[in-house]
């Protein structure tokens, strides 16, 4: 089954809902910040910026997360491109909204926990995604998800940003066994 | 991202898009470098062996931290207080670090090719820290980094390696990888220290006995200490004449574009291979060499640790 999951002005519609969730869950928004997980949560941090933005009238800073030195499984596969991690503001006492575009087992995640708490001490960190698709491996939920699609292991969830090249579609396909 | 190898144990036999993977990884490792948790936990229960069976104190350093900030475990392991004092060989060595696990074993041999034998039996993961007078790979992967953090770029670039050129394991390493990635290396020193004959191993390179013309259009000027410990037979008449002959003075330094870049692989020898001035001068790249040596180091270690055959993932 391959299918269209998001169309392009139902992602923006998704998108703004998501920055009203954020700014009616942080009314002393001072502190709030986004941390985008390399490679697909940037986009999403980028556009939830931008939202936000026209939500609360002043800007919302935005940071790069490369979680790849903080993953679990880096002797049983291929090393990985390291991405930068550009944070530009200190993370001690802020609420950092750390975004993702698909949440899947949980293991990145939880790499990106690992990786912020050795770059400072946030006050509380929610998590955002996009796709939320289930088969969690660890005990890990998100605080504002643009979309639940239950799916089944052979399926993948591919979001095609237009800052990555792509035409802002979600799209759900079957992986060739 | 092109990175298959198990062992790390020269630069010549490195594609370019190999050596463009460590200096892109070795970039994140530096900046990692630069914060205040300076630790990775990419290593995690790893175990690494320096196994120094010649001495070396800044590279065992430099690797020994680098573990460290990928939170391996680390023994080193040195000739002198060892068992292959005692008639042991390097076979059984590395067996017996095998039996306590070891992942990763760094080696330091005088022998030529020692790395290369121990990778034909070690199930470890085998990182050549220098061997004889044949490779250092990550100093040459050091010194390439420098040169790219600082100039941008490799291709094109006219490199002068100045000094002890036979018997440099740093000189071979930095050969294959600017040769490799387009850069014009010249060779120069005495010509007892400099045969001919390294021409021949790559079209880039070129050889000439004058200082004068060795320091013509160069964009970096790669200093070698003068090996006294490897020289059997005197290969110049005196240290004096030497720093005469072929040391970096201010005079010459003059001769050169304004924004050169000045290495050494250290350490260095003051007033003889390079001026004092030079050497603290803004044009010295000397201790950024230090700094970027451990994050190759890491980038090195981090690499080898993935990239198992059959498990090549997205």
């Amino acid at each position: 089954m391959n299918g269209v999951l998001l169309e392009p002005q139902v992602l923006v519609r998704t998108i703004a809902r998501m920055a009203h969730e954020i700014a009616e869950r942080n009314p002393q928004s001072e502190g709030l910040a986004l941390v985008g997980i390399q490679k697909g949560g940037v986009a999403l941090a980028g556009r939830l910026s931008a939202a936000l933005e026209r939500v609360l009238g002043h800007a919302i800073p935005v940071g790069l997360l490369d979680v790849a030195m903080y993953r679990d499984d880096l002797d049983r596969r291929a090393a990985p491109s390291l991405m930068p991690t550009e944070i530009p503001f200190g993370l001690d006492g802020r609420t950092i909204v750390l975004v993702d575009d698909v949440l899947f087992s949980g293991r990145t995640v939880r790499a990106a926990l690992d990786a912020l708490a050795d770059l400072g001490r946030p006050r509380r960190i929610h998590l955002a995604v996009l796709v939320d698709r289930g088969h969690r491996e660890l005990p890990i939920r998100a605080d504002f998800v643009g979309k639940n699609v239950p799916t089944s292991l052979r399926q993948r969830v591919e979001v095609r940003w237009v800052e990555d090249g792509g035409d802002d579609t979600v799209l759900l396909q079957e992986v060739a066994a | 991202m092109s990175w298959t190898r198990r062992h790390l144990l020269d630069l010549q036999s490195l594609s370019a898009a190999e050596l463009t993977t460590v200096l892109d990884t070795a970039r994140a490792f530096r900046a990692i470098g630069e914060r205040s948790i300076k630790k990775v936990p990419a290593l995690r229960g790893k175990t690494v062996v320096n196994l120094f069976v010649e001495p070396s104190t800044r590279t065992r350093i430099s690797f020994e931290l680098a573990a460290l900030r990928l939170s391996a475990d680390v023994i080193n392991f040195t000739a002198e207080s060892s068992s292959l004092k005692k008639g042991e060989s390097l076979k059984d060595t590395v067996r017996n670090l095998e039996a306590l696990n070891a992942d990763f074993i760094i080696l330091r041999h005088g022998a030529s090719g020692a790395p290369q034998f121990l990778s034909q039996f070690a199930h470890a993961h085998v990182v050549n820290a220098g061997d004889g007078a044949h490779e250092h790979p990550t100093q040459g992967l050091l010194d390439v980094f420098t040169i790219r953090e600082r100039r941008g770029r490799i291709e094109g670039l006219n490199v002068t390696i100045l000094g002890d050129i036979l018997y440099s394991r740093v000189a071979r390493s930095n050969i294959w990888a600017l040769a490799t990635l387009g850069a014009n290396v010249t060779l120069c020193g005495p010509s007892t220290l400099v045969p001919k004959v390294f021409e021949s191993l790559h079209p880039r390179i070129r050889v000439t006995w004058d200082l004068e013309e060795g320091l013509r259009g160069a964009d970096v000027v790669n200093l070698l200490r003068i090996q006294h410990e490897r020289q059997r037979i005197s290969a110049f008449p005196s240290v004096g004449e030497y720093a005469s002959l072929f040391g970096l003075t201010p005079s010459r330094m003059a001769t050169l574009s304004p924004d050169v870049i000045i290495m050494h692989p250290g350490p260095i020898n003051r007033g003889v291979e390079i001026a004092s001035e030079i050497a603290d001068g803004v044009q010295s790249v000397i201790l950024e060499q230090v700094t970027n040596g451990l994050a190759v180091r890491m980038a090195v270690l981090f690499l080898l640790n993935g990239g198992r055959q059959g498990e090549l993932a997205a």
